[in-house]
């Protein structure tokens, strides 16, 4: 896989929701291989360009993938293209068990796939009988990331603040989850937590009020302090 | 005894034609929130093709007519249904309100059809001689129809469950019923559900249909819309989305149907399972099941 080569192309993304626009013209390249951050202050709209990009919210502009556009196609096929999404919220199916929640997600070439999500998610198949509605946001977690890494087809993965609201031991494990599924996929990133971006990210995206303000390497932003005090806010500066 | 033998087995069956009805607006609702007033449509349209295909193989076994009646009602009720999904709910998915009037429009075409066509008074249904005799049980005299329909209903059931639980298609929808947008964004194409969904609830719709002629012995235009109105209860008691549920509250609201109407006065069951529907909605909002479709 080149390194180099635009895998997702996002051109003018706009998204309107009821009288407000949430995305005025959003464009940005995601490089093959890697992960490339989308940072940006709370209510910027990383989200809704991650809902964006699927089509799970109405939106005008273009997205390719690999130069095929996907505006015109409906969600699932999207994903069929090699677009996995991992939600804000996890968005388990809580009545159903681990393995059935990790079932739904298979495709062609999944078995290969569950030797990497089990070895860095052990405890998935101790509970694979257990309602994942029953387990704690780190586990549910892990499924939400595993279902996405079982999709051997999926070229880039969305994945939408994985450690959010999770106890710092269970940031490091998916962190670390992160940096070894970006061996074998390319991922887009959104990230609060500044630390765990530094760590993991090479590229970055930053989103200011629904437009893109900033987008280059991770460590001239981060280390900056007056520039990461300017796109994501004072604090920043204090990572 | 006997009575209270004969209640409790004549309601179970009639809870078995409740349920068999239920069933489908409950997945229907649960996965595609799609309110289908249509489908008493579909247990009248089904009803009657059974009938008629029953009526012309006169002549031939009784038993043969009746399960050609059965088949032929059923798959009826299916294709109906798929045609409904298809050429009419399709169009309107993401606008609930078109999709309400026109299920509620179909309905009320369909049962003017059918009176205009048919007319509405009851016509008796030929029955082989067991289906037409009477088993006693504890002392009780009970209509072999009870036990038919019981019967089959159970085998639904089971056969839903199964489907449900055991097959890809229903981890699908029991997916979908929590979270259909999920199940989208994972590569799956929910519409594919949704249509087998709609066919499925047609398809048991249709046999509830000449089923509910077996029971009554007659079949007339109006029943589809009483069934309707009773099926709605069960599935908000049972919880949307939950077979298991309504099977449950298809029993419950059978029995008290039958009890009450005999023990205190004609009506009295209805009014009592309306009660029961307003306490459900107060006191457990979901239902007895609610958010789980198995």
């Amino acid at each position: 896989m080149s390194v180099d080569a635009a895998l997702l192309n996002v051109d003018k993304l706009n998204v309107t929701i009821g009288e407000s626009q949430i995305l005025g013209g959003v464009s940005f390249r995601v490089r093959a291989g890697g992960i490339t951050g989308l940072l940006g202050r709370n209510g910027v709209g990383k989200t809704t360009t991650l809902r964006g990009i699927l089509g799970l919210v109405p939106r005008t502009g273009s997205v390719t993938l690999a130069g095929d556009e996907l505006t015109s196609l409906p969600v699932h096929s999207i994903v069929r293209r090699g677009v996995g999404y991992v939600p804000e919220d996890r968005d388990v199916f809580g009545g159903l068990t681990v393995e059935e929640n990790l079932r739904l997600a298979e495709r062609a070439g999944s078995e290969h796939r569950y030797a990497l999500v089990y070895e860095l998610f052990p405890e998935l198949l101790e509970r694979a009988k257990q309602p994942a509605g029953t387990l704690s946001g780190g586990q549910q977690q892990m499924v939400a990331l595993a279902r996405a890494l079982l999709n051997a087809d999926n070229r880039i993965l969305l994945i939408d603040e994985p450690t959010k609201g999770l106890a710092p031991l269970v940031v490091k494990r998916v962190a670390d989850a992160l940096k070894r599924a970006a061996e074998v996929t390319t991922i887009l990133l959104v990230e609060q937590n500044l630390a765990v971006a530094r760590h993991l990210v090479r590229d970055v995206v930053v989103l200011d009020q629904g437009r893109v303000v900033y987008a280059g390497d991770v460590a001239a932003l981060i280390d900056d302090p007056a520039l990461a005090r300017r796109f994501l806010g004072l604090s920043a500066a204090e990572h | 005894m006997s009575t209270l033998v004969l209640l409790l087995i004549t309601g179970l069956g009639l809870g078995a034609l409740y349920f068999l009805v239920a069933a489908g607006l409950s997945l229907i609702w649960g996965l595609m929130r799609v309110l289908n007033f249509a489908h008493g449509a579909f247990f009248t349209v089904a009803g009657y093709a059974g009938f008629f295909t029953s009526a012309a193989l006169s002549g031939t076994s009784p038993w043969l007519q009746w399960l050609a009646g059965l088949v032929v009602a059923t798959l009826t009720g299916g294709l109906f249904a798929a045609l409904t999904e298809i050429g009419l709910i399709q169009p309107l998915y993401r606008r609930p309100v078109g999709q309400v009037l026109v299920t509620v429009g179909l309905a009320l075409a369909t049962l003017a059809l059918v009176e205009g066509t048919f007319g509405s008074d009851p016509r008796q249904v030929a029955l082989p001689a067991w289906l037409m005799a009477t088993s006693n049980v504890l002392g009780a005299a009970i209509p072999n129809t009870r036990f038919a329909v019981l019967l089959i209903a159970l085998l639904v059931l089971a056969g839903l469950l199964f489907f449900l639980r055991r097959t890809r298609y229903g981890l699908i929808i029991r997916a979908g019923v929590e979270n259909r947008a999920m199940v989208s964004a994972l590569g799956i194409d929910v519409q594919r559900a949704f249509t087998l969904v709609f066919t499925i609830g047609g398809l048991a719709a249709g046999l509830a249909g000449f089923l509910g002629a077996t029971y009554y012995g007659t079949i007339d235009p109006s029943r589809g819309t009483s069934m309707l109105i009773s099926a709605f209860i069960v599935v908000v008691i049972g919880g949307l989305g939950s077979i298991t549920g309504s099977a449950i509250a298809a029993v419950i609201v059978g029995l008290l149907q039958q009890f009450l109407n005999f023990y205190a006065a004609a009506g009295v069951g209805d009014f009592a399972v309306v009660l029961l529907l307003a306490a459900v909605l107060l006191l457990r909002p979901g239902g007895l099941m609610g958010g789980s479709s198995s």
